[in-house]
């Protein structure tokens, strides 16, 4: 076992392999993951994070590879998280968005790491937030982090993403409703992918339409940007929009986006904290099995249980 | 605590016979593993990078076309330097016999050739990550 | 570059459909062979054999599984009877050799007349090492040369670049320039023996070296005969060798198929393929389908260059693999012709009866030899061998013995010629035409074949084309489920292999192997140096120049690639030219 010193140090120099056993052990909840977590704290902060989303087939990968080459040719370092779904039967996962990537794996100023969600929904893994922490304190400038893609439910890049891309491409089948009403909320750019194809202009004239619907934030121009990720062109002005969207928060929204994800993170933790200790107290004094039994049995449903639990350990405290 | 065994799939060479690879990669994500498949053609470099970045327990090298003699040295070679030398590395694809001693003493811990049940591939990775564990 | 949409085909099988129900159902009282009381007759009789005989004997001896289903998952039945065939029209769904709807063979004669060409698949080394081997093969008999390139060569990279490091000669010969295939033809006359060669991205290149070749031996270019394999979509989901994205592929082999059709009448400039769909795991089923429906997306593409389609169909070829489910594969062939046959003249409106042949060239299966007691591997062969001749095949390649362990040796090669001529000479299934015509199981069989492999067709159609599925990922997701599965039931021994999961022994290897020196790749590279030190590199570089602007301009490349190549520019320098102009392809993946 590395010494978490070590880590630590290996990680705010850049070091990779530091960086890839740091995000190891935060995604297996490894003891040393706190620690790790509370050393490069202070030194985050610093990196725009970009989160992707939109559906399967929509080219993300290959758009996520132009906009990388785009960076580094700024000589901007990048890192990128890749998340694909874990099978809720296996607990396995194939992790293939890296394919698409794999000629940017030997340029010392990309880093790319696969995450499985390992069952945690939203379309981002649980420990996602705490990798681009990783990512942030080894002094990468931009950290990208691509979801799952199935555009619907990807809710939870809020959380880690300053800047949300919603992707989308003409002929998936089911047209702008693919992108439901979550998604059009959060995003803080759209691309129109494969904007070569026949109904690409229609695309766009359809999510302008649903913007001028759900126009919230109007100190923010949402732009739709048509891109042609095979040939990459359209990238250039997307990384201009990136800079830009980088700029307002930095000048108006970065503050209260940083609050507000710092509240959520918190609640998270503290969430996890309780429920992880709840949970280790009964399952060592047996009474989770014990529940387990006559939930089976109908005796009791789950809900009632977790109150009956909680009611009998508050009382006791 | 989640500890999942991660699995680095590489194609070395242009080789682009591909249904084993993507057989076994299957079989292993049914086995709850986390895997991931470099695609077609990669380079030694390329897979070393991608191993060590993914901190994979284990690298699955397929390769069909007779080019192993050149490719798998230059792997090995770059993981001893780059210190990834606690990895499981097995190979499978058109692997004459005679080359195995010789695959086996670069530290190539296993190969398996045509009709390899998955079964003894996953049994070989579990085996080998429980010791490590 | 727009996507191809969908309408024609669809409203094709529409009417097709509407049309086909309507006619059957019109004319089957009148125009089926059987009587129907006779049929009612044979049912009542089979339900009494059913009721009695059977159980007597299953009781006994119970069958060895709840049932049987060949590859492609169709059910196969106890026994067949004129019942499974009631609706059958000879001299609509079989007719005459020859004649339309060629389900019982192309040629008047078939074997009879002129035996398939024995071509067996041939490449390693240097080129002087493949035409040896060549030589080797028409001098044992064999009756037409297939070529096999090397990785570098099939991606396009010459022997020096450094993605050809430890592969060049290993699994095919290394061509890197037209000084490389003159050597490779070296005292082979084009005029008297056609050459396939499989090669799809830069197949352009090679067929213009090919050309020079023939020039330069003062063959007339409407004498030169043989193959381009030039099927760039299957590399997409089967083969994976692609370039390029797919249109521009598209439109490199379309190039091809329009030069030829103005140039070399005698040239097959494409081979549809669906041996390598199958490789890499998809049924005999899927494989029928998804090369049908390549070939339709090829015929479309060069319609739209303006060219009539019995202008270019007649030379259109194919290339299945051969199985061991016997009659799977067997009734796979049959139902392969009557159904190209068909769309041709229902959907394409072919007027001249060679538009609508289906030229066939098989392979054995690669897949299906183990490398666990390899001389069992010449018992398989056999059997896909022969199942591809009672299939009508034009055209055979058989495996070597030792192929799930290395490039064949001369001594496995001659066996797998032998394989053939022993089929052909002592057999006596030459001596007829399409001898299992009317067996109530191949019959039928061939139906449901042709049936479901409609419905795939429907089922692409409804995707969006081939250019859309390749994007969706529907064939390689198709493939991939069948692959998994054929692994599982392996595994969990629902399919026996005999050697590897039954039968087994404990084994070394017992024979000798095929090695490729490592200096062949040294001595290549030299070649390949010196050539370029030695040419006349302003002549190359303007003829590169000319290309890129062709290129850009979307004409047909052929007449600058050949200037190219006779100027001495590599194979790697012109792709790299078209890799510049098209950009390179990431592939999706399936598991």
């Amino acid at each position: 076992m590395i010494k978490t010193e070590e880590i630590v140090k290996g990680v705010l120099t850049g070091d990779r392999r530091s960086i890839a056993k740091a995000i190891t052990i935060i995604e297996n909840n490894e003891p040393q993951a706190k620690d790790i977590i509370a050393s490069i704290y202070p030194h985050t902060g610093k990196a725009h994070v970009i989160g992707l989303t939109g559906p399967g087939g929509s080219g993300k990968s290959t758009l996520i590879e132009k906009i990388v080459r785009e960076y580094r040719q700024k000589g901007k370092t990048v890192g990128v998280i890749a998340v694909d779904p874990t099978s809720p039967f296996t607990g396995g996962a194939f992790l293939g968005d890296r394919i698409r990537m794999q000629e940017l794996s030997t340029d010392p100023g990309v880093f790319i790491r696969s995450m499985a969600t390992r069952n945690y929904s939203g379309g981002i893994a649980k420990a996602t937030n705490d990798a681009v922490k990783v990512l942030d304190a080894s002094a990468k400038d931009v950290v990208i982090v691509e979801t799952v893609g199935a555009g619907q439910s990807e809710v939870e890049i809020i959380k880690v993403a300053q800047t949300i891309v919603v992707i989308h491409a003409p002929g998936l089948g089911d047209d702008i409703q693919a992108i439901k009403a979550g998604l059009m909320e959060i995003a803080d750019i759209f691309v129109v992918n494969k904007a070569d194809r026949e109904n690409a202009e229609k695309a766009v004239i359809d999510i302008q339409a649903m913007l001028q619907l759900n126009n919230k934030e109007k100190s923010w121009q949402i732009p739709i940007i048509k891109t042609v990720a095979l040939t990459g062109e359209g990238v250039p002005q997307l990384i201009e929009k990136l800079e830009e969207h980088r700029e307002f928060l930095e000048k108006e929204k970065l503050l209260q986006k940083a609050l507000l994800k710092a509240e959520v993170e918190l609640v998270d933790a503290i969430k996890d904290k309780v429920a992880q200790s709840i949970l280790e107290e009964l399952k060592s004094k047996g009474k989770f099995e014990e529940l387990i039994e006559k939930i089976l049995k109908r005796e009791i449903d789950a809900a009632s249980a977790a109150e009956k639990l909680l009611r009998e350990m508050l009382k006791k405290a | 605590m989640q500890k999942k065994i991660r699995v680095l799939i590489a194609k070395p060479g242009l080789d682009s016979h591909d249904r084993g690879a993507k057989v076994v990669a299957r079989a292993l994500r049914d086995a709850g593993m986390e895997v991931i498949y470099t695609g077609l053609r990669q380079t030694p470099e390329q897979i070393v990078e991608a191993a060590l970045q993914e901190d994979v327990d284990v690298i699955g090298l397929s390769i069909l076309s007779g080019a192993h003699k050149t490719l798998f040295p230059k792997i090995m070679q770059l993981l001893k330097e780059k210190g990834l030398t606690d990895i499981l590395v097995f190979a499978g694809g058109i692997i004459p016999e005679e080359d195995v001693p010789e695959l086996k003493k670069i530290g190539i811990k296993e190969i398996f050739g045509p009709g390899t049940p998955t079964e003894k591939i996953i049994q070989c990775i579990q085996d080998y990550c429980s010791k490590r564990a | 570059m727009k996507s191809t949409g969908r309408g024609p085909i669809r409203k094709y099988l529409y009417f097709n459909t509407i049309y086909l129900t309507y006619t059957r159902s019109m004319w089957r009282q009148n125009e089926t062979m059987f009587d129907k009381e006779k049929i009612r007759e044979i049912g009542k009789q089979r339900e009494r054999w059913e009721n009695t005989t059977l159980p007597n004997w299953i009781s006994q001896f119970p069958e060895r599984q709840k049932e049987f289903r060949n590859h492609s998952g169709m059910l196969i039945k106890r026994v067949y009877t004129p019942e499974d065939v009631e609706e059958m029209n000879y001299m609509r769904d079989l007719g005459f050799p020859g004649e339309y709807p060629f389900t019982r063979g192309l040629h008047a004669t078939m074997y009879r007349g002129r035996l398939w060409t024995m071509r067996m698949f041939a490449g390693y080394g240097t080129a002087e090492d493949t035409n040896r081997r060549f030589k080797y093969l028409l001098s044992e008999g064999e009756t037409g040369l297939s070529t096999a390139f090397d990785y570098p060569t099939i991606m396009g990279y010459d022997s020096d670049h450094s993605m050809a490091k430890g592969e060049v000669g290993v699994c095919g010969v290394a061509i890197s320039s037209l000084q490389d295939m003159e050597v490779l033809f070296d005292g082979i006359p084009l005029d008297k023996v056609t050459t396939s060669m499989t090669i799809n991205g830069p197949a352009s290149i090679l067929l213009a070296m090919y050309i020079a070749v023939g020039d330069k031996q003062g063959v007339r270019r409407e004498k030169l005969g043989g193959t381009t394999q030039n099927d760039n979509l299957k590399e997409f989901f089967a083969q994976k060798l692609c370039i390029f994205p797919p249109e521009p592929s598209l439109k490199l082999s379309t190039d091809i198929i329009e030069y030829c059709a103005r140039h070399l009448p005698k040239w097959n400039p494409i081979s549809i393929s669906g041996y390598h769909i199958r490789e890499a795991g998809a049924t005999a089923l899927q494989e029928l389908a998804f090369t049908l429906y390549d070939g339709i997306a090829y015929i479309e593409s060069t319609l739209k260059r303006g060219l009539k389609v019995d202008e270019f169909a007649p030379r259109l070829s194919f290339f299945f693999a051969s199985h061991n489910d016997f009659f799977e594969e067997i009734a796979k062939f049959r139902a392969a012709r009557r159904l190209w046959a068909r769309i041709m003249k229902e959907r394409f409106h072919a007027k001249n009866p060679r538009s609508m042949w289906m030229r066939m060239h098989v392979q054995t299966s690669g897949c299906t030899l183990t490398a666990q007691q390899p001389l069992n591997n010449i018992v398989r062969t056999t059997i896909q061998a022969l199942a591809a001749v009672l299939g009508g095949t034009q055209s055979l390649h058989t495996n070597s013995f030792d192929e799930a362990l290395c490039l064949p040796t001369e001594e496995a090669v001659r066996v797998a010629l032998r394989t053939q001529q022993i089929i052909a000479c002592e057999s006596g299934v030459t001596n007829t035409v399409d001898p299992l015509a009317g067996s109530y199981y191949v019959e039928a069989l061939t139906n449901e074949m042709e049936e479901k492999a409609m419905e795939y067709i429907q089922k692409i159609d409804d995707v969006g084309g081939v250019i859309a599925a390749i994007e969706k990922g529907f064939f390689q997701r198709e493939i991939a489920n069948s692959a998994y599965r054929y692994q599982c039931e392996i595994e969990e021994k629902k399919r026996i292999i005999v050697g590897l999961n039954e039968y087994t022994i404990d084994e070394k290897c017992p024979i000798e192997l095929l090695r490729i020196d490592p200096k062949v790749e040294e001595e290549q590279v030299a070649r390949l140096q010196k050539l370029k030190r030695e040419r006349d590199n302003r002549k190359v570089k303007e003829a590169l120049e000319k290309l890129h602007y062709a290129a850009q301009k979307d004409e047909n490349l052929m007449p600058t690639i050949i200037e190219a190549v006779k100027a001495y520019a590599t194979l790697g320098e012109i792709t790299d030219v078209l890799r510049k102009v098209y950009g390179e392809y990431k592939e999706l993946i399936l598991i």
